[in-house]
């Protein structure tokens, strides 16, 4: 498994997406199943470094971990920014014209449906979010 | 990401190349406004894009938006397999003119 301490922000995506990406080429993961692990990665982290802390510094933590009997890889984030649980949010609507559709609210909805597993808890007061892709 | 900017004819044509993210999206955002200060039509030429997540979608968005209110067009040309899975996913093949 491999573990990352960050600050959370947009300057530390690339380093999240390099190691994820690093542990899927070891694993031999086709390119089609690594872009949708590698863009709901983004959006999860990404929502972290804009919202958890309020526009203030903070912390986040990745584990990456790609294994098992199917083989899995499952990325999980966590952060002591403010409670939200991103599964929440209601789904957009998808059938919508271009001048009906909102900017912005596409991400965990396309998280959701990219990963195989999606799961979110609080505890400790942490906010831990954990995606799980089959290779 | 590198965006290449091409006239044809009166359309612009922004050719661009790597992954539309939220660190790069911003760019691509900007380039297709300036393009519609330039012309009320315009081609993106996507062949060069592997990756596109929710951040680029907005950008395109806001780009078919500003091609609507000027009264023209925005064309995607060379959509690569994993960028039409996010379009058809999140509804945008039927919102975004691609061929």
């Amino acid at each position: 498994m491999k573990e990352l301490l960050l600050a959370a922000s947009d300057e530390t995506l690339y380093t999240v997406l390099d190691a994820i990406k690093d542990e899927l080429n070891k694993n031999g993961c086709p390119g089609d199943v690594q872009t949708q692990i590698l863009i709901s990665a983004e959006e999860i982290y990404v929502n972290i470094a804009h919202y958890a802390y309020g526009g203030k510094a903070g912390e986040a933590k990745v584990q990456i971990e790609v294994g098992g009997d199917p083989k899995t890889c499952k990325v999980v984030f966590y952060d002591r920014g403010m409670q939200y649980n991103p599964l929440e949010k209601e789904d957009p609507d998808t059938t919508l014209s271009a001048d009906e559709r909102q900017i912005g609210g596409l991400g965990v909805f396309m998280v959701k449906t990219m990963m195989d597993k999606v799961d979110y808890k609080y505890t400790d007061g942490q906010n831990i979010f954990t995606m799980i892709k089959k290779l | 990401m590198e965006i290449t900017e091409k006239k044809n004819e009166g359309q612009i044509v922004l050719a661009v190349s790597g992954s539309v993210d939220t660190v790069t999206s911003p760019e691509l955002q900007k380039a297709i406004l300036t393009a519609f200060q330039k012309s009320k039509d315009l081609v993106i030429d996507m062949a060069g894009v592997p990756y596109m997540s929710s951040a680029g979608l907005r950008a395109l968005l806001i780009g078919q938006k500003t091609a609507t209110s000027k009264g023209g067009s925005m064309a995607l040309t060379g959509v690569q397999n994993t960028v039409m899975q996010v379009f058809e996913m999140s509804g945008f093949s039927r919102v975004l003119t691609i061929k």
